[in-house]
């Protein structure tokens, strides 16, 4: 086989794992998109904000302990344990439910019914002010996290490849892994809104907000439980991330790699934020093996971009988004 | 409490019993506007009462009330001889009463089968922990739910669209398909917001016999709003007449069609 075809294996393999990163935050959009139709500008801090949490909770961390300290002079920082990760993501999961009911109770609420542009610009004011919260809660050194995921070159792979090619994949154990959580999250949110009563509100909230209140669904509680799913989401994806680059504030920018993928994908898709996602990885690992040498590198910079400006012209609700429909 | 020391059987060998609703000096205003003013009567047990009246007369602002959506200024609602204190719609649902919309709100993603199913989420009582720990427990509520729709599917005649996505369907079946998630709550008072407008003969027809022989197979007490009065004057044990806002008259069919408030409403009355 042709040295450059086997390459080209390898990076659309890892093109693919790329992918699954991307659509992990993806999803988080369009499941609060969906729902209530609010661009959740949040997200991205949303995933930081778990994963700190997380972090700080496993290490024993003191909440707000600058705060503390500042104001009382002490010099607490630690409380002397560490929690196992289960518990730590037990306890995450707890945070991130009191967050979303937060969030609907203090700003949400209050915001029914306005233009979308609004609730856009309340989602940014969200986003600044819980990065602001994970700060003065968790401070801001950049912090591992190690909840077990495996990590490292999966040898199997390695030798597998090599027997057959000649020549070795690269293939990281964390993607693996990670791919393995997005399909069981995708599988599990599905059932979720498939076969439960509540996912079943919930797809009703989403379709037709008066249809709903007439059969007696609280849209507080829905909306309530949709940013409590997507903070859940935003911890998985904050694990993954995390794991791979740490745990530091540029991981609140994975929400903007997110955006190419829903333009792909369609707002308002679950199967669209995946295929979204992995086109995404695909279409950039292999532009830049293939264009990359040619123009110098880094392509995977706006690679993804382009891509997304491409769809906007030809094809705005994206592969699998709902048609646009004006009626006149 | 329903009192149901009056209640007495129609022609038709139906039984109407007690007071189940009752609006005392209903008023509603928008900033200056008065919707509705100064507005009583009452809803009995088993009956088809309508409120008729011409364009603006609050009809749906009075439904409204009844549902929860708007909230008076003044005045009382008592369900089941009891105040209601002011409620979100969704709390109202939850007491058993159920509505369809004049310009249809239907979950138009949702399969037919979906919709109806909606109507049943109040009867769903396992957690969400036990539907993913204890899977039987929530196929057994599942399918109880599930013969409770397929029942009203069938009666609704639906039955060939189950699966279609309701946003595929006709004008004249999504009306159907909204009558049967109302009805699939089972509620105590079911709401018809303009059941028939926008309809042909044909389908007005349709639709008057299935309010009729809802309101007889399961005894449901019905309040619709409607425009047509032919089709009011058939249908309903009692009538409301409204113009703008206020009540101009009530009683049996015969005794509103001779009404000279109502005459004059409808015809229009030369000011001379």
């Amino acid at each position: 086989m042709p040295e450059q075809l086997v390459f080209a294996m390898e990076v659309t393999l890892n093109g693919l794992m790329a992918g699954v990163l991307y659509a992990l935050v993806a999803l988080g959009f369009v499941l609060i998109y969906k729902a209530s139709g609010i661009f959740n500008y949040a997200q991205g801090v949303l995933a930081l904000f778990a994963a700190m949490t997380l972090v700080g909770i496993m290490q024993g961390q003191v909440p707000f302990s600058h705060l503390i300290n500042a104001v009382f002079g002490g010099h607490i920082t630690h409380f002397g344990w560490n929690v196992p990760g289960a518990v730590a993501i037990a306890l995450t999961v707890a945070v991130m439910v009191l967050l979303a009911w937060l969030v609907q109770v203090l700003v949400m609420k209050h915001l029914v019914g306005q233009e979308p542009i609004i609730l856009f610009m309340a989602t940014i004011g969200l986003a600044y002010f819980l990065e602001g919260v994970a700060d003065l809660m968790w401070g801001s050194e950049i912090k591992t996290l190690d909840v077990g995921l495996p990590q490292g070159i999966n040898l199997w792979i390695d030798e597998t490849t090599f027997n057959i090619f000649g020549y070795g994949f690269f293939i990281d154990n964390l993607d693996i892994v990670a791919t393995v959580i997005a399909a069981l999250l995708v599988a599990g949110l599905v059932a979720f809104s498939q076969y439960t009563k509540q996912g079943r509100a919930m797809r009703a909230v989403a379709d037709d907000h008066q249809a709903a209140l007439s059969v007696g669904i609280s849209l507080n509680f829905i909306w309530v439980l949709v940013w409590s799913v997507a903070g859940f989401v935003a911890l998985v994806a904050g694990i993954v991330w995390g794991t791979k680059s740490g745990v530091q504030f540029s991981l609140s920018l994975i929400a903007l790699k997110a955006l190419p993928v829903l333009m792909l994908g369609g707002f308002t898709s679950i199967p669209g934020a995946i295929v979204g996602g992995l086109i995404i990885g695909v279409g950039e690992k292999l532009f830049e093996f293939a264009v990359g040498p040619l123009v110098g590198g880094a392509t995977e910079n706006w690679f993804a971009y382009v891509l997304a400006l491409l769809f906007l012209v030809f094809r705005p609700q994206g592969l699998f988004g709902e048609k646009i429909i004006e009626r006149v | 409490m329903l009192d149901n020391s009056d209640s007495y059987v129609t022609e038709d060998g139906r039984t109407i019993g007690g007071v189940v609703m009752e609006m005392k000096n209903i008023t509603l205003r928008f900033g200056g506007v008065i919707a509705i003013k100064d507005i009583s009567f009452d809803i009995r047990e088993g009956e088809i009462r309508a409120i008729i009246g011409p364009n603006g007369a609050g009809k749906s602002s009075m439904l409204n009330v009844i549902s929860g959506f708007y909230v008076p200024q003044e005045g009382e609602v008592l369900f089941h001889g009891k105040r209601r204190p002011p409620m979100r719609p969704y709390e109202v649902a939850r007491q058993g009463i159920a509505r369809t919309f004049q310009n249809i709100a239907l979950f138009e993603g949702m399969s037919v089968l979906d919709n109806v199913m909606t109507g049943r989420l109040n009867y769903m009582k396992t957690s969400l922990f036990s539907q993913a720990l204890w899977k039987g427990k929530a196929e057994a509520e599942e399918t109880e739910n599930r013969e409770v729709v397929e029942k009203i599917i069938d009666f609704l005649e639906i039955q060939h669209i189950r699966k279609t996505p309701v946003a595929r369907l006709p004008y004249g079946l999504k009306k159907r398909v909204e009558l049967a998630r109302a009805l699939a709550a089972e509620p105590k008072l079911l709401l018809l917001d303009e059941p028939m407008a926008g309809m042909n003969v044909e389908e007005k027809e349709d639709m008057s016999r299935f309010i009729l022989d809802v309101n007889d197979e399961f005894g449901t007490t019905i309040a619709l709003i409607e425009h047509d009065m032919g089709v009011v004057m058939d249908l309903s044990d009692r009538v409301v007449v409204m113009d703008y806002g206020k009540k101009i008259g009530d009683g049996t069919p015969d005794e509103v069609r001779n009404n000279q408030d109502v005459i004059d409403a409808y015809l229009g009355v030369s000011h001379d």
